[in-house]
């Protein structure tokens, strides 16, 4: 993990409000883990003022130059315009400067290969389940549950078609696939595959009834959670949950950048109101 | 001023405050840099000035309900609400990695009560390693914190002597902005005996998401920092510098060496980087080689001889 200053390749509207942003990050292929994130720092003049967390979809290498070149390794992230930070970044173009700093957090942990594996990302809270998929096709069943409010909200769902991952689409208006949210389908599958482990992202109210859903039929669950956060490397206690055995007189709080973001249910202290640091709009 | 045609030597950078001499004037203000050891992968600890701790207080502190922070323009609010770990676990489990650096680490503290100052003064004080205590008594995020006795000259004058017979450390009292007339706090607790003043702690401040009508702190009010509150420190440490003959080390928004070289040459023998750190981990290393490069260029052989050079 280090701080360094790089360039954009591209940045594309992949549905309306969402982009797509692909950045050359040296040595991101072997060290970034699926549900870690970087700290994207918009440009040098202000604002905006503080770097932005987001999670990292994919690494990769670029093809090469030319022969004697290595290949340069690129990360993408996706993100979906929300407010200032992002409103400047959707008007970044190939070859702009950026600094990233990363790879940060702790990420998912993958689990044993003869689980089946169930992947519910809500909205933009699918980004950081795509290297998660990459890494887990190789051995297991992988099944992903994708929601969002409209058929807008649904992105890169085919590519995890290629990996081979089964996709389930729902909106909340019915505007492309099931009608409803995407914890009732969630409940289904967990009826029909009822030992598969659950790895969750997305908007909090989402979360919390995955969480409820999988605490009920003690399903193993990690979740991904967007935090509002200055620093990213566990300084400014500025995104910090609650965990679990969490009291008034012995506090128990978490930095989402470095214990997390990704965590084990059963790390938090999911009473009502508990978490609740978290803007509305996915996972970093 | 020294000036010299020829390219200069190497400036001399070091600067001594209250005995402590620090190999340049940039440190870290207290909250922005953890316990260190946060910082560690980025930044060699061995170039700051000094390493300046997050708030200890007497037991363990929770902190803030989160919403905690958010961003304002060229600034940010924040309402963390020193969640610290206590000055005991702090002497165990922090201190002894900071050892290691060959670098001054002064330790800030606050209490809720004089007694409680007082207390978490008096277990710093045989700690080797720690150089100087930095008190807080300005932090405006905690309701029953040290608001009460920055904002009150009688309440600080009677808090800091009282730290003052309880260590033997040098003694740094850092004031907060949020004051009719800064020079009397500061006068207060030069004459209580603190050997130096470090300002400005954030000045208070609000903001409110318009959709949900909610304050964006789950405090309500928080603290601003950040390049928004430069020319208010900048203005308040000139005050200062008239006020009182001890020391004063210069603190609000500076994230570049020409934002540290307002706060010197208004008269800061020493600056802290606050929020730069969270844009930039890599910030106080950059101040640093830069405001080398600065007095190369400007022909000043000792960064000392800029202090307090300002001219109206």
């Amino acid at each position: 993990m280090k701080n360094f200053k790089t360039i954009i390749l591209s940045n594309q509207e992949i549905s309306p409000n969402y982009y797509r942003m692909k950045i050359l990050a040296p040595g991101y292929n072997k060290q970034a883990k699926p549900g870690q994130f970087v700290m994207f720092r918009v440009q040098r003049s202000l604002p905006p003022l503080l770097r932005r967390p987001f999670g990292i979809f994919r690494a990769g290498f670029l093809p090469a130059d030319c022969d004697s070149m290595p290949p340069k390794e690129f990360i993408e992230i996706i993100y979906k315009v929300v407010g200032s930070g992002t409103e400047i970044m959707q008007g970044l173009h190939h070859g702009d400067p950026v600094e990233l700093l990363g790879p940060l957090g702790e990420g998912f942990a993958v689990g044993s290969p003869e689980e089946e594996k169930i992947l519910v990302g809500g909205g933009i809270g699918l980004v950081p389940l795509y290297m998660l998929a990459e890494k887990m096709v190789e051995t297991s069943n992988v099944r992903l549950l994708m929601g969002g409010r409209t058929r807008d909200d649904i992105i890169t769902v085919t590519e995890f078609e290629r990996l081979g991952v089964e996709t389930y689409v729902s909106t909340e208006d019915g505007s492309l696939g099931e009608e409803g949210l995407v914890t009732q389908v969630l409940e289904r599958k967990l009826d029909k595959y009822p030992h598969s482990t659950v790895f969750a992202c997305g908007p909090m109210p989402m979360i919390e009834a995955v969480q409820k859903i999988c605490a009920e039929r003690g399903t193993s669950l990690q979740v991904s959670l967007e935090a509002l956060m200055a620093c990213g490397v566990g300084a400014c206690l500025g995104c910090v949950v609650k965990g679990e055995g969490h009291a008034e007189e012995e506090p128990r709080y978490l930095c989402t950048c470095t214990s997390g973001p990704v965590f084990k249910a059963e790390e938090l202290d999911w009473r009502k109101a508990e978490i609740k640091n978290v803007k509305s709009g996915g996972c970093k | 001023m020294i000036k010299s045609d020829e390219k200069m030597l190497q400036p001399k950078m070091a600067v001594e405050i209250a005995g402590i001499k620090f190999k340049n004037p940039v440190m870290p203000a207290s909250g922005t840099f953890g316990y260190g050891k946060e910082y560690d992968p980025y930044l060699d600890l061995n170039q700051l000035g000094a390493i300046v701790t997050k708030g200890m207080s007497l037991n363990p502190k929770a902190g803030n309900n989160t919403p905690r922070i958010c961003e304002t323009v060229s600034g940010m609010l924040n309402a963390i609400g020193l969640q610290n770990v206590g000055v005991d676990a702090f002497i165990k489990n922090k201190m002894p990695f900071l050892e290691q650096f060959d670098t001054p680490v002064i330790v800030n503290f606050f209490g809720n009560t004089q007694d409680e100052y007082g207390e978490v003064a008096a277990r710093l004080d045989d700690v080797t390693g720690v150089a100087a205590l930095e008190m807080n008594i300005s932090c405006p995020n905690v309701k029953h914190g040290g608001i009460v006795f920055g904002t009150d000259p009688k309440a600080a004058f009677s808090a800091v002597s009282l730290v003052r017979k309880r260590t033997t450390k040098p003694l740094f009292v850092k004031l907060t902005p949020n004051v009719t007339d800064i020079q009397i706090t500061a006068r207060a607790a030069e004459d209580a005996g603190a050997d130096a003043l470090s300002l400005i702690n954030t000045l208070t401040g609000m903001a409110v998401d318009v959709k949900t009508r909610k304050p964006r702190l789950a405090n309500t009010i928080g603290g601003l920092s950040g390049p928004a509150i430069r020319p208010v420190a900048v203005r308040l440490v000139h005050q200062v510098v008239q006020a009182v003959q001890i020391p004063v080390i210069g603190i609000g928004g500076i994230s570049r060496a020409m934002d540290a070289l307002e706060f010197l040459i208004v008269g800061a023998k020493a600056v802290q980087v606050g929020t730069a750190n969270f844009v930039d981990p890599n910030a106080m290393a950059i101040i640093i080689a830069d405001l080398e490069k600065f007095c190369r260029e400007e022909g000043i052989a000792d960064i000392n001889d800029l202090i307090g050079t300002l001219e109206i």
